[in-house]
């Protein structure tokens, strides 16, 4: 479970809000409205005042690394820095199980693990990208348009891996442009408006 | 001693050659003649003051007036340091960084080539301090400037694969280990290559000027191969110094990479 408390993003009206086990909260509001900057904040990538739980342990009081186990996040557009994305996984036999699994249900040949980054699709590297950020099972999962490269065979896909990770108990926060998924996905909608608004709230879809 | 004093006139006959460097600037429209007129000034004034001061402080007796010197010499190679970085830190700590690690690495590649290596006695006799001082941080500020330079550049580049790594669990110095290591690589190529090149395309400048003021070349060629060896160590040590100082500047305690931490790139 993610709970969020008096969080304070620059530009941002203070957020407060809860999402449980197995819930999934969209982000939205227009460009610029500091969407990302939240979703970096979570992760602790950005600096904000205010405290953030995840199952118990506090942001602050829990080592940024740590932290990033527990609240991850992933970019609308990941950066790699190895030549081929099997460089990037961990080599340990449990998550190469794991690897493989989650490969499979996104429609990714084992064998793009060792091509060169470089030649791979945007797509391809949007879902090798997920693949990454899932494979050590995190808790909250903060996630940056993460179909925003993909045909709609491959955000179902997707969409169906999330689901999946919600029904084991994940928590996710979704930034999407397409505002029908975040009606298929989401339980909870936050709206980001310009900072003329004083508050936030997430309004409870379903 | 077969030493040539020159004299005014001489000196002004050379400085004409500065013509010709505003002859280039102006055919080719490349706009530097005014920076041309005042670093030239700039480096005759420099160049004649230090002369002076020498003079006067090889005459105290006191080495207070030599560590005095020495610690200006380390504050303007620091300052110079920050000056080559194309994205400036906020605030002092860039400067603490510059100068920090030059005086670590001078005091410790000073005191050994002096006292360790040629060991006049007393030691601290400042006709040998202060040359010895100012080569190691002429060379050793190129490589904290490029060791620095190139981390803020490169880290600024690879961004969006440096938070890729720290969203995925890796601590600042993991998530920023390949950027550090082109650094310290690219650091130390300058020193590494003025090796390859001593003595064949170049003559180093602290030999040429034993050989004119009528030192044996072998014995020249001597104390050129030590201070080599002196840079080279200090410089290496340094640019790791200014690497780690480096990483820590352009991140923060929660491991966060922080490029709001730097100004805007400069064009200069």
């Amino acid at each position: 479970m993610l709970r969020v408390e008096k969080l304070k993003i620059a530009g941002l009206p203070p957020l407060s809000f809860e999402v449980g086990d197995g819930e999934c909260m969209g982000l939205e509001g227009p460009s610029g409205s500091g969407k990302t900057r939240l979703a970096r904040a979570l992760a602790d990538l950005e600096p904000a005042v205010g405290h953030i739980f995840v199952n118990g342990a506090e942001r602050n009081e829990t080592p940024p690394p740590e932290w990033r186990h527990l609240v991850r996040y992933l970019s609308a557009e990941p950066g790699w820095w190895t030549d081929t994305p099997r460089e990037a996984f961990h080599g340990d036999p449990d998550s190469v199980k794991v690897q493989q699994r989650l490969l499979a249900s996104l429609n990714l040949s084992p064998g793009l693990l060792d091509k060169s980054v470089s030649i791979l699709s945007t797509g391809e590297r949007q879902r090798l990208a997920l693949v990454l950020a899932l494979i050590d099972d995190p808790p909250v999962i903060v996630l940056d348009e993460p179909t925003s490269a993909l045909d709609p065979k491959n955000t179902a896909l997707v969409e169906e891996l999330l689901r999946y990770r919600l029904l084991a108990g994940s928590s996710i926060l979704l930034i999407s442009h397409d505002r029908t998924q975040i009606d298929r996905l989401s339980d909870l909608r936050l709206q980001l408006a310009p900072l003329e608004s004083d508050t936030a709230a997430p309004e409870r879809m379903r | 001693m077969t030493y040539v004093s020159l004299d005014v006139a001489q000196l002004a006959l050379a400085a004409s050659l500065i013509l010709v460097n505003g002859a280039v600037s102006w055919a080719f429209a490349l706009g530097l003649e005014r920076t041309l007129f005042i670093n030239a000034v700039r480096m005759t004034v420099q160049l004649a003051l230090i002369g002076f001061v020498l003079k006067w402080i090889f005459e105290q007796t006191s080495p207070l007036w030599t560590l005095g010197l020495a610690l200006i010499m380390v504050i303007i190679a620091g300052f110079e340091i920050v000056s080559r970085l194309s994205r400036k830190p906020k605030g002092i700590e860039a400067y603490l960084l510059g100068s920090g690690t030059l005086l670590i690495v001078g005091t410790l590649a000073t005191v050994f080539a002096v006292a360790g290596l040629i060991g006049p006695d007393p030691w601290y006799q400042p006709r040998y301090v202060l040359p010895i001082l100012g080569m190691v941080l002429g060379n050793a500020m190129t490589g904290i400037a490029l060791t620095a330079s190139t981390l803020i550049e490169t880290a600024a580049r690879e961004r969006t694969a440096i938070e890729a790594r720290l969203a995925l669990g890796a601590d600042r110095f993991t998530a920023l280990d390949g950027t550090l290591r082109l650094a310290l690589k690219t650091g130390l190529m300058p020193i590494i290559n003025a090796m390859a090149a001593s003595g064949v395309v170049a003559l180093p400048g602290m030999m040429t000027g034993q050989i004119l003021a009528g030192l044996d070349p072998v014995e020249a060629t001597k104390y050129q191969i030590m201070i080599m060896f002196v840079i080279a160590g200090a410089t290496a040590l340094g640019a790791v110094i200014a690497g780690y100082a480096t990483v820590l500047l352009i991140t923060d305690a929660r491991h966060r990479l922080r490029l709001d931490k730097l100004h805007a790139p400069s064009s200069s």
